[in-house]
């Protein structure tokens, strides 16, 4: 991967927001802002880099304590707002390169914060708030559960610079002692575990993969293309079941997931005794 | 007749730990009322093991009872840690999230079915990887569905321990209870020395990862519920009063202001003692936070 | 990865108990033996370790030397030795046989 983390992430905030700050009271690596999407309001979160960060190992655009707290806040904010008016779509902007790994985080339950975040997206699902994670760079392992995966629709750019995995190429290599040329072998050959965004989509979880010119500084027309397409993705979200079930429905899971949809279908079948 | 009187306690505990993942399932349930489902003589193995040269099992590493606890409606969901670390792959992830599913339309329904969780795991199988990773994502929801009916109860026993993205799933839970042995965490030391390199944790220092991950520790600092001794029976005894308890009003996982106070109120300047940080924790907890 | 088959048609006594022992560890195995559908004993293996049919063969057909019971049976294997196969099969017999 060539790109750092977080600096599209950044760029697609501004340019669908306005905004390249934080809130105030939230991290440096925290942006949150309500725009207009279509017709309504929504609420575009995004986790970016901050090298002034106070925990020393989130300043490459990790997600760690601060961040995830943060997000719980601003997303819980957001349904305490669709208490008294409209549920506003949440967009979840996704450029991370990972979890935070690093002492102070395990010291103080990072897992714990990570699980925090990830309850709040899903309780705002489970209300009817559309979820939407439009994955511009990096979405990987903790960093995601955290931020986005929780999301009613996922959608990601057809670029060689989108990662989605359970761990970046240079930590799978040395975890399992092979190289990373071999790796991306085996990633041909074993599709979920392949880093090429377009076997991920085959995998039958993403909702659209976006074909955009300019991913890394989009043109204003290139935003009204993936605007249109957040807004057909907020559409279909709000049309759908408020659980993660349409990623078991797709013509993708059909082909790739079938010993899991065969053992969902024999634990329904055998739930109540015969 | 066995006269047991005169044999010490310790010799008649049974370990938990040194029991199966099935064995310690069919522990917690009433007697008589376990009832697997999807089991081994279904072959349900994973499809992607075989073709990278690592045996399958039967039951791909997640068993699942379901039964009752002091009677009411209960499901166990064990994955087996000598099983590839007890990680996620797409059927047992399959598994786990179709019984915590199907335990919530039951409780939606008006038969309120609680999940035990048994879990014994290093997170995603990275030969499954994007598939596994999936499905925590899908048990993580399914755990948040079912939680607000009744109660997910996680048990982290050892020696594996509860790591990667299922702690996650240990996060959201209604309760957790470990033991001494077992240890909960996002990232184990040997990921963040790899990551981070051996000054920020040195994996070879058993103690200092007893000291932040372990049983006492995360007890201690209030993000578990329950220290509980390697005894199968107290063990049960322990699920069966969650399991009669219900959810708790508020789940460790919304107290988000609390949390958010606690994490701001860090001296980031050097590492966390574990020790201070159960004082500290515990005195914002008696100061009125509903932890 | 190696898998083998091999047919036991002596061994032909009708069972009705299925039993599952062992977990896929690393040096471990699980089995599974049912009642076979043909009314003789076969045995498939699925292992992760190349090499050792020969084993495989020899210690199942000691087995077999002495059990008759009509067994479907299938191992699936990460390395366990000849030694731990036998008592796994002999585990797996007593709950058959109980």
């Amino acid at each position: 991967m060539s790109a750092q983390p977080g600096i599209r992430g950044k760029a697609w905030f501004q340019a669908l927001t306005g905004s390249n700050r934080a809130l105030d009271g939230d991290p440096g690596s925290l942006l949150t802002a309500d725009a207009k999407l279509g017709e309504e309001t929504a609420r575009f979160i995004c986790v970016i880099p901050d090298p002034k960060a106070r925990f020393p190992c989130v300043r490459k655009g990790e997600v760690g304590l601060e961040e995830a707290y943060g997000l719980a806040r601003r997303v819980r904010e957001a349904i305490a707002l669709g208490a008294s008016e409209k549920k506003r779509p949440i967009v979840a902007l996704v450029d991370v390169k990972s979890q935070a790994y690093g002492r102070r985080e395990e010291t103080a339950a990072i897992f714990l914060a990570a699980a925090t975040a990830a309850a709040a997206y899903a309780a705002a699902r489970m209300q009817g708030h559309p979820i939407i994670a439009l994955v511009v760079g990096q979405a990987i392992s903790g960093g995601f559960l955290t931020h986005g995966y929780q999301a009613n629709r996922i959608l990601a750019f057809d670029d060689h610079d989108v990662v989605i995995h359970a761990m970046h190429k240079e930590a799978a290599a040395r975890i399992t002692l092979r190289s990373v040329e071999e790796l991306e072998r085996l990633g041909h050959e074993i599709m979920p575990m392949s880093y090429d965004v377009q076997d991920y989509a085959r995998l039958g979880m993403l909702h659209r993969l976006l074909h955009v010119q300019d991913p890394d500084s989009p043109s204003p027309t290139t935003v009204a293309q993936v605007q249109t397409e957040l807004i057909d993705a907020v559409a279909d979200a709000r049309a759908g079941a408020r659980d993660l079930s349409s990623r078991r429905s797709s013509d993708g899971a059909r082909q790739m997931r079938k010993a899991g949809l065969l053992a969902r279908a024999r634990m329904e079948r055998e739930w109540n005794e015969p | 007749m066995n006269d047991t009187s005169f044999i010490p306690a310790s010799v008649l505990r049974r370990s938990f730990i040194e029991l199966e993942a099935r064995a310690r399932a069919q522990s917690l349930l009433d007697a008589g009322t376990a009832r697997e489902l999807v089991g081994p003589f279904e072959r349900m193995e994973s499809p992607w093991l075989p073709a990278q040269g690592i045996a399958p099992q039967s039951d791909d590493g997640c068993i699942v009872l379901k039964g009752t606890i002091s009677a009411k409606p209960v499901v166990v969901i064990a994955l087996e840690g000598a099983f590839q670390a007890g990680s996620m792959g797409e059927v047992s992830g399959a598994k786990m999230t179709a019984a915590l599913d199907l335990a919530a339309r039951d409780s939606a329904n008006g038969t309120n079915t609680a999940a035990v969780l048994l879990l014994e795991t290093g997170g995603v199988r990275l030969q499954e990887a994007n598939l596994g990773l999936a499905a925590i994502a899908e048990v993580i929801a399914s755990v948040l569905g079912l939680r607000q009916y009744a109660p997910v109860i996680s048990v982290i026993a050892g020696t594996v321990g509860c790591f990667g993205g299922m702690a996650l799933v240990a996060g959201v839970s209604s309760y957790v209870l470990m033991t001494r042995e077992a240890r909960l965490g996002l990232n184990g030391a040997e990921v963040i020395e790899q990551e981070s390199g051996i000054e920020e944790f040195d994996s070879s220092d058993r103690a200092l990862i007893w000291a932040i991950d372990g049983g006492e520790q995360r007890v201690g600092m209030g993000v578990a519920d329950e220290l509980i001794d390697d005894d199968a029976q107290k063990i049960a005894a322990s699920v069966r009063r969650y399991v009669e308890a219900g959810p708790p009003r508020i789940h460790r996982s919304d107290q988000v202001d609390l949390y958010s106070q606690r994490i701001a109120a860090l001296d980031v300047s050097k590492q966390f003692d574990p020790v201070m940080l159960r004082d500290s924790w515990s005195n914002t907890r008696k100061k009125g936070g509903a932890a | 990865m190696e898998q083998f088959k091999f047919d036991y048609p002596q061994a032909k006594r009708p069972v009705s108990k299925k039993a599952h022992v062992g977990v896929v560890g690393s040096g471990d195995m699980e089995i599974l033996m049912e009642p076979s559908k043909d009314g003789a004993a076969q045995v498939t293996v699925l292992t992760s370790v190349n090499g050792f049919g020969a084993s495989w063969k020899a210690v199942l057909d000691r087995f077999f030397a002495s059990y008759e019971g009509a067994v479907r049976v299938h191992i699936n294997d990460a390395g366990a030795t000849p030694g731990s196969v036998m008592l796994r099969l002999q585990q797996a017999v007593e709950v058959i046989e109980k």
